[in-house]
This record gives structure tokens, sequence and C-alpha cells, in this order.
């Protein structure tokens, strides 16, 4: 502890400093560049499953979730009715 | 071999030109043949603080636009015959910049110079965008302080997806520069520290410039740092930063680390 601090009663600010842009920078990092590879990883998974079964683009919502320590990636398509019948009309 | 590297920090009075012309000159004196590139469209100020402002005729626009040839618009520094300036317009906006046309500047000055260091406006938009586009190297000019601190960081992030060695899968190679700091106001606690700044920013450190008054006394004559008075606390910090740039292994010091009987007394420590 540093002598003068606690004669002149004056606290450090520059551990707030540094925490705030801790905490705004792991923020401000994860937003960056994110819309882009969501936006490709849509198209491509899109395409792929298009190849097998009719979808509406719509329906294809793919997600990033980041936390401290590992980030998910949620992949939500939702298929029509019948898809197991077209399945496996091209299986036979 | 020629390097170009950029000089940029995203705010705006961090000393992103001091820096170009500090390290410009210090890069010269050590016998490298330098060019200082003002990217400042409209809003040029490398030239005052090289002293060369009554000797603008040409500049960087008219060059790529082909008004003028390179060699009419370079202007050699008087001190220095390896170090010379390319100013850039100060009546014509940013827009008149293309990146082609840019890019055949940098390819032209590679042939000429050693080095090619390009003092970026501040911002983010087209004018920063266009120094930093065919970098090899960055110097990120921060200051200890926490817009700064924000803004380097998405400059990092812009070097590592906007340029063309990102494009290509290279990396630029970058390096912090720490500039108005003040050692006394960190070991109190009252300034983010070296550290800090490392921990956040992950990028390499290449010098420390200490605030100082000899920074305001050079520019004032026109003169940058390193050749006004190289003596002083900032011109050898500069000298010493222009070194690691050559590659040589220079001990890392915090300018103006005197440490007084009271400081050790009441238990400062060094940064």
């Amino acid at each position: 502890m540093n002598l003068l601090r606690l004669i002149s009663g004056r606290t450090a600010t520059a551990p707030v400093a540094r925490e705030r842009l801790q905490i705004l920078l792991a923020h401000e990092r994860g937003l960056r560049g994110q819309p882009e590879l969501l936006g490709l990883l849509r198209a491509e998974i899109l395409a792929v499953v298009s190849r097998h079964v009719t979808l509406d683009p719509e329906k294809v919502i793919v997600r990033m979730e980041r936390g401290t320590h590992v980030s998910t990636l949620e992949v939500d398509i939702e298929v029509p009715n019948g898809f197991e019948r077209s399945m496996a009309a091209a299986a036979r | 071999m020629a390097k170009v590297l950029v000089v940029t920090s995203g705010k705006g009075g961090v000393g992103k030109t001091t820096s170009t012309a500090a390290l410009g000159a210090a890069l010269a004196q050590m016998g490298e043949t330098v060019v200082v590139v003002d990217f400042d469209v409209g809003l040029r100020n490398l030239d005052l603080i090289m002293g060369a402002e009554r000797r603008v005729v040409f500049d960087l626009i008219n060059v790529v636009q082909g008004v003028a040839k390179l060699s009419q618009a370079l202007i050699r520094d008087k001190r220095l015959e390896n170090l010379w300036l390319l100013p850039a317009s100060q009546t014509r906006d940013k827009d008149a910049l293309t990146d082609e046309g840019v890019g055949s500047i940098i390819a032209d000055l590679r042939t000429k110079f050693d080095w090619v260091l390009c003092d970026s406006p501040a911002g983010i938009e087209r004018g920063a965008m266009l120094a930093m586009r065919y970098a090899d190297e960055a110097v990120i000019v921060t200051n200890p302080e926490v817009s700064s601190v924000r803004d380097s960081d998405r400059i990092i992030g812009m070097l590592d997806s906007k340029t063309v060695k990102a494009e290509r899968g290279e990396r630029v190679e970058k390096h912090v520069l720490i500039t108005r700091y003040d050692q006394a106001r960190a070991s109190r606690g009252e300034m983010l520290s070296i550290e800090d700044i490392l921990e956040i920013l992950a990028t390499p450190l290449l010098g420390i410039i200490p605030e100082s008054q000899d920074v305001l006394r050079a520019s004032n004559v026109g003169s940058p740092v390193t050749l006004n008075d190289a003596a002083s606390a900032p011109a050898r910090a500069y000298t010493d930063a222009a070194r690691r740039l050559m590659g040589e292994t220079v001990t890392m010091t915090v300018p103006l680390a005197r440490k007084s009987f009271m400081n050790r007394l009441l238990g400062r420590r060094a940064a």
C-alpha cells in the first residue's frame, strides 16, 4: 500500500480504468466480425441442407453465445413436415 | 527490402504525427533512407512538424491523379539528406485518394526507400484505412488513458482484417508505442501502467515515450524531437524505439525513472 495515498486520502483510479476496459473490450471484441462470420455460416449451412431438404431460408437461425470460458454456436433449422417421407423416397 | 510502416491510433491527438516525424528522423540518423508520408488529407500537419511547410509544392493527391510525378512531390529534409517527406493535400478532401492510387505510390516508394512511414489520420474511415492498407508493420500510438486504449484495440482489429497482408492470410507486425507516459502518476495508481495496457491490448511494446515539454518545444520550431534535442528523454525513447524497429534488442527503460529517496521510502515501484 502506498503511504502517500493513505495520507492524501486519494484512491487509485487506474485499477478502475483497467477493469472497465477489460469488460468493455471483451464485449466489443465479441461483436467485432461476428455479423460476417454468422452470415457466412448461415449461408453455407443453408446451402448444404438444401441439397437434401427443401427449406424455408427464413427458418434457419444461427446464433452465437459468448461466455467467459467457452462460446456456443446454436443452429436452429426448422424442417417442413413430410421431411422423413422425402428422405425415404430419396433412399429408394 | 523496403518496409512499409503505418503509424496509427484511431484516436486523435495521441501523437501519431510527432511519432512519425521522430521515428522517421531517428531511422534516417541510423543511415536508412526514409520517407514519411502524410495521409491526413485536408488536415495535413506532418509538413509543419518536419519544418517543411513552406516547401510544399505538390502533394500525395497530385501524384495519385497524375498531375505531378512522385519525384516532384517528394521534399528532402534540410538536416538529413536521406530523409524525405511526401505531404498530403491541404485543399482536397479525403475521397480524392483511391485504393489503386495509394497502392501504386506505395509500390513506387518501396523501390526508392528502406522505410516508408505512413502517418495515418485519426478515425477509422477511408483515410485511416488507406494509410494502413499496404503496411507490413504498424505502430499503434496509445496514451495511458481509457479512450485511447479502446480505440487502439479497435485499430488492432482492423489491422488484422482490412489490410492487404491480412487478406492474404499474413500478419501485419504490430507494435504498441505508449506516449505521454507519466511514471510518477502510474506509480501512484493514477494512470494505467505499461503492464495494464500491454495485457489489455496483447500486443508487443515498441517503446515508452515520457510526457515531456521537449515534444512541444520541438514542434514549435518544426523539428522532429529526435533531431531537435537528441539528448532529451523523449528523443532517447524514440531512438530506442527506432533501433527496435531495426531489429536490435534494446533494454526497455521507463524514461525519467529517477527513483528518489522519497519514492523509495514511500514504496513506489517502477512500472
